[in-house]
């Protein structure tokens, strides 16, 4: 059932203020979501000051800054630090992104950061992304033949593989499913744009050879017809891409079949 | 807490190969209804504040009193398949069967009473 408050124990409290560092002119402020899971307390928002002079450009640069030099308890995803993993996926200023490519001077004021939406959070802004993957694998996200392996590669032409742009860099970070109110409310059957994404991938796919089976196991009220083209995903992307029309393209295949 | 593998989640009763001729026939009534409200509100639109015969006296004509029929029929039946989505996506459990149930019931309610409503005043 749809909750429109939090439960008792996920309510977020006013945390710790760390001092500002010391001798700095230019400092800005940060307010930064913090839950351990083994103190027992609710969430809370610490605040903390960093010294921008001598800080990166972007969120990810603070948020390092804040763990090597504030407390180094803070809790953290992070790898590539340019867009590629997909690790450092966070709310940030009310929007989810990717910290390591979202720059400070896009924020105006405070830099407010929270965990992915409606996740459960496993530390500070770690949010457990286990059913996401499990989404994403039960999709198929692989080519699907059932002609003969050729001697070669798989062919395909120019044009075709054309179609896959916009599709194939995204990069699991789980900004969009997170950002989108029926994965919210029905996550646990809606497969989130993400993972549809991944799957129109596929099906669009002019090597792939199961694309019957693949639209006849997203045929469902609940898989697929979740989406009712909110495009927060779209909204939110941190890699540019359109998951809102991937999953509406989904939908004209499947009247497509019927008509 | 059962002992269930992340992907057996995700599974669970598999794909039920519905969805589809809904999403189609929401689409086929939207349209119909771009058409039909329209028409309905330049019909009855200078209706408003006009003596009881003169209202009776166009719903009586075959072109409104069609155009009425249609926008009770095509309406409700947009109305039951938008509901049944809004409730399949707040409501869980047990009630989300009763008002799917319910909302069913009092959709076809309503488009019976409008229709008999409309053909006692045309026929």
């Amino acid at each position: 059932m749809v909750e429109l408050a939090l439960p008792k124990n996920s309510r977020i409290t006013t945390g710790k203020t760390w001092p500002k560092p010391e001798g700095a002119t230019n400092v800005r402020k940060f307010q930064i979501y913090r839950w351990n899971p083994d103190d027992g307390q609710n969430p809370r928002v610490d605040t903390y000051f960093v010294d921008m002079d001598t800080c990166g450009p972007m969120v990810l640069d603070a948020l390092i800054k804040i763990k090597n030099e504030i407390d180094p308890t803070l809790t953290f995803r992070r790898s590539c630090r340019e867009g590629i993993c997909g690790s450092c996926a966070m709310n940030i200023d009310g929007l989810n992104t990717l910290a390591c490519i979202y720059g400070m001077d896009e924020i105006k004021g405070d830099v407010k950061i929270y965990p992915l939406p409606h996740m459960p959070v496993v530390k500070d802004l770690i949010p457990d992304l286990t059913h996401f993957y499990a989404q994403h694998a039960s999709i198929m996200p692989w080519l699907e033949t059932k002609t003969q392996r050729p001697e070669h590669e798989w062919r395909q032409s120019i044009e075709d593989r054309k179609k896959l742009d916009g599709l194939y860099e995204c990069v699991m970070c789980a900004s969009c499913s997170t950002a989108c109110p029926s994965y919210w409310w029905n996550g646990d059957r809606y497969l989130g744009p993400a993972a549809l994404l991944h799957a129109y991938r596929w099906i669009i796919d002019s090597r792939d050879e199961a694309t019957g089976e693949r639209l006849d196991d997203l045929e469902d009220p609940f898989k697929l017809y979740r989406c009712h083209t909110i495009m927060n995903c779209t909204k939110t992307c941190p890699k540019g891409l359109n998951p809102a029309k991937a999953i509406s393209e989904i939908k004209k295949m499947m009247v497509e079949r019927q008509l | 807490m059962a002992f269930m593998t992340d992907r057996k989640r995700v599974t669970g009763l598999g794909a039920s190969h519905t969805g589809t001729g809904a999403f189609w026939t929401m689409t086929v009534t939207s349209v119909a209804l771009l058409i039909l409200t329209p028409l309905f509100v330049f019909i009855f639109g200078p209706l408003l504040g006009e003596p009881h015969a003169e209202v009776i006296a166009t719903l009586s004509r075959p072109f409104p009193a069609i155009v009425t029929g249609l926008m009770i029929v095509v309406g409700l039946y947009h109305f039951r398949l938008g509901v049944r989505v809004m409730i399949e996506d707040y409501a869980h459990g047990f009630a989300r069967e009763a008002w799917i149930i319910v909302m069913t019931i009092a959709s076809y309610a309503l488009m019976a009473a409008g229709l008999f409503a409309v053909a006692k005043i045309a026929l």
